[in-house]
């Protein structure tokens, strides 16, 4: 076990390390670049100031170096013009400058979009994420799983094609769709229902019924039905295993087969599916809070690449790329020790 | 002119697809004619879900098709006067005409631009799926069959594109700057080269013994490959048949690129399945080369689970071609792309639902449609 865990972390880091460096070069491609000093300095600047603006501020150095100083693993650069040291690592207001500054000592850098700590700008916005995600897996995971359950104890029953059927309708509405129809029929003036709001933006401070239902109701629809059809099938499995017909000729009641003996064997499979849906919500996450402007870490994502922010995007990559790397490891971690069937080797 | 009733515009509109009903017509009777004999196809007509998801498909191929004769406007025209107007507005300029699904906040007919929408998802989404497959196939029955260190780098780069968010990877794909630094066009000419290298394996295994049909076989796919491979991937057909603007290269690129590792992976998992069978084990003992086994005895027994995944990636695909357009990203502003609507039309939202709805739904049944289909081949190739 120790071994598989060991060896899990190494494939992990190293998949953090390709990603991350992915992202680094297509964020600092040359017309990104240029365009972040057009857009910090002067916007009618000749190419060859651009070269020398970018030089002064060492975006001019090959590419694995200032990756290497991103991570925090190779000293941030120094520069002295007109006697005023300049680099990397420097702030005002800093007493001493730090060798390294990277990931690594936990700076991300600066947003250039909200002038801000790119670690505190993520920080806050995760945590407002945080809360949506509460609420989507709250309501989620029970409905989807009661769902798969119902549908999948009786195969091919009128119940199980009912649900089936409405388990492929949602997983067939992507976020954006459902959200605009919900929006439609329960917030505008048209329909006139007006029963929640159209906009979370005030879900930021207070979370209410009224301005928190429809993000939430939108990224559940999506998401459950792929976990209820995993469910079903999982579920539909278990029920044709012979320790099931043993039960049913010994004489257990049908609601007894099902809470007693199917149940915890069904509920195997659907466990991974549900870690590995994390990777999904947060797209789900991105559209949601953007139709919803619902300032969140999506939302952030969406200013950070559309208006060059490098640090900043770089910043919510990294988080997104270990959110996903440790469910994955987690869903790996806890199928082994739910399934005794699965012995790692 | 008087503003249409409700009931008005769905007749309006029911006339209007009126040469999609009649081709939807000839292929259902003519198909539940010779249903013994078409196979799986065939079989779809005996599954409800399967019946109504192939409906829904064949009406958006045909709407595609035949969408020229179903607009009633110029998708991209402004209209004066006509900005935002509500759902069977006639139109003040054109005599007869009427917005019959309403107008835009650009005034132009969001009926006509629904439909021409459809051309632009039908148009990139099977191609771009069917690209997906080629990769995912190619590189997937490898590294199933021969396991190693193939295996290993291979599954490595498959979970490294999968852990990647895929909104993150189109915001950094898909916008102008990349198109400038010709990183789509590597891409695509990596993504590219395989179904050319597919087709050229396929015929080499099987046509080993028989080098005249080798050499035919070989000769129409180098040539026409190669010829679509340069047009597509460098922009350099010297007969300009084979063009692919260089907004659409990049969507089509980014959008193989998320879905091969997802085919890859299912591929592979197949592989290492059906590898074990009495079948395979025949045939290598009959001394035939692994890619003879690859491809003409375990590929031809995925087949089942692969035509489901295929219904239900090109679904996706469509899904993920909604989100891009849904966030502006490669898509021209006047371009009557479904998810490009959709955005424009949710600014306006709870005043004017009226053009972002129709899009949406059109999108959402036809996936849908895709998903149902999928769900019922699923049900039928499990039968027998």
């Amino acid at each position: 076990m120790l071994e598989f865990l060991i060896k899990r972390l190494g494939v992990m880091i190293l998949t953090i390390l390709c990603l991350t460096f992915i992202v680094f070069f297509l964020t600092n491609l040359e017309p990104n670049l240029q365009r972040l000093a057009k857009t910090q300095a002067n916007n009618r600047m000749t190419d060859a100031q651009v070269e020398s603006w970018l030089g002064a501020r060492g975006y001019k150095r090959h590419i694995v170096i200032k990756y290497g100083e991103w991570i925090g693993i190779i000293p941030g650069w120094k520069n002295t013009i007109n006697d005023v040291e300049t680099g990397r690592c420097y702030r005002t207001g800093q007493e001493s400058t730090p060798r390294f500054c990277g990931i690594l000592q936990g700076a991300m850098g600066y947003s250039t979009v909200f002038r801000d700590e790119v670690t505190t700008i993520i920080g806050k916005r995760l945590w407002l994420t945080g809360k949506l995600m509460f609420w989507v897996m709250v309501v989620m995971i029970p409905l989807a799983l009661l769902i798969g359950v119902l549908a999948g104890m009786r195969e091919r029953s009128k119940l199980d094609r009912g649900l089936s059927t409405f388990s492929i309708a949602t997983t067939a509405t992507p976020e954006y769709v459902s959200g605009v129809i919900f929006i439609v029929v329960f917030a505008s003036s048209v329909v006139g229902l007006k029963w929640f709001k159209g906009s979370a933006a005030s879900a930021m401070d207070t979370i209410t019924f009224d301005n928190f239902t429809l993000p939430v109701a939108t990224m559940v629809l999506y998401g459950m039905g792929y976990i209820a059809r995993m469910t079903r099938a999982s579920m539909a499995e278990v029920m044709t295993a012979q320790y099931i017909r043993t039960a049913r000729l010994k004489g257990v009641k049908f609601s007894g087969v099902v809470t007693r003996h199917a149940l915890r064997n069904a509920l195997i499979a659907p466990f991974t599916v549900i870690m590995l849906q994390f990777p999904w919500l947060l797209t789900g996450v991105v559209i949601v809070e953007t139709l919803f402007n619902y300032k969140g870490f999506g939302w952030t994502l969406v200013q950070a690449a559309s208006n060059n922010d490098i640090e900043l995007l770089l910043g919510c990559s990294i988080v997104a790329v270990i959110v996903v790397l440790l469910t994955q490891l987690i869903s790996d971690i806890g199928y082994v020790f739910l399934n005794p069937r699965i012995r790692v080797n | 002119m008087e503003q249409l009733s409700s009931l008005e515009i769905a007749g309006h509109i029911f006339l209007q697809f009126m040469p999609v009903w009649i081709a939807l017509a000839i292929i259902i009777s003519v198909s539940v004619m010779f249903k013994k004999r078409l196979g799986l196809y065939g079989q779809v007509f005996d599954n409800t879900i399967g019946l109504a998801g192939l409906i829904i498909v064949l009406f958006w191929i045909l709407t595609a098709l035949m969408a020229d004769w179903i607009i009633t406007l110029d998708p991209l025209g402004q209209y004066s006067g006509m900005k935002n107007k509500r759902p069977g507005f006639p139109v003040q300029d054109v005599e007869g005409a009427y917005f019959l699904l309403g107008g835009d906040t650009l005034a132009r007919d969001v009926f006509s631009r629904v439909v021409m929408g459809s051309r632009t998802v039908l148009s990139i989404a099977p191609a771009a799926t069917m690209f997906a497959f080629m990769v995912g196939i190619t590189l997937g029955l490898p590294a199933g069959y021969l396991t190693g260190r193939l295996d290993t780098i291979l599954s490595f780069l498959a979970n490294l594109v999968l852990a990647f968010p895929v909104i993150l990877l189109f915001y950094l794909l898909v916008t102008k700057d990349i198109i400038e630094t010709g990183i789509p066009m590597y891409l695509a000419a990596v993504l590219f080269v395989f179904p050319i290298v597919f087709l050229l394996i396929l015929f080499t295994t099987r046509f080993k013994t028989r080098p005249g049909e080798l050499t035919i076989y070989l000769g129409i796919t180098l040539t026409f490959g190669l010829w679509a491979y340069s047009g597509l991937a460098f922009d350099a057909d010297p007969l300009g048949v084979w063009k692919m603007d260089s907004n659409t290269l990049n969507i089509f690129v980014s959008v193989v690129f998320v879905n091969s590792p997802t085919v890859f992976r299912i591929v592979r998992g197949l592989t290492i399945d059906i590898k074990t069978r009495d079948y395979v084990a025949a045939a290598q003992t009959r001394g035939e080369t692994p890619w003879y086994i690859m491809l003409w005895e375990i590929l031809p027994n995925t087949r089942g689970p692969l035509i489901v995944d295929f219904c239900l990636r090109i679904g996706y695909t469509t899904i993920l071609l909604g989100t891009l357009g849904f966030f502006g990203l490669g898509v021209s502003p006047e371009s009557p792309d479904w998810g490009n609507t959709i955005n424009e039309g949710r600014k306006l939202l709870s005043v004017y639902p009226h053009p972002a709805l129709p899009p949406a739904l059109a999108l959402m049944s036809l996936v849908l449609g895709l998903n149902f289909l999928a769900d019922g081949l699923r049900e039928e190739s499990l039968r027998d």
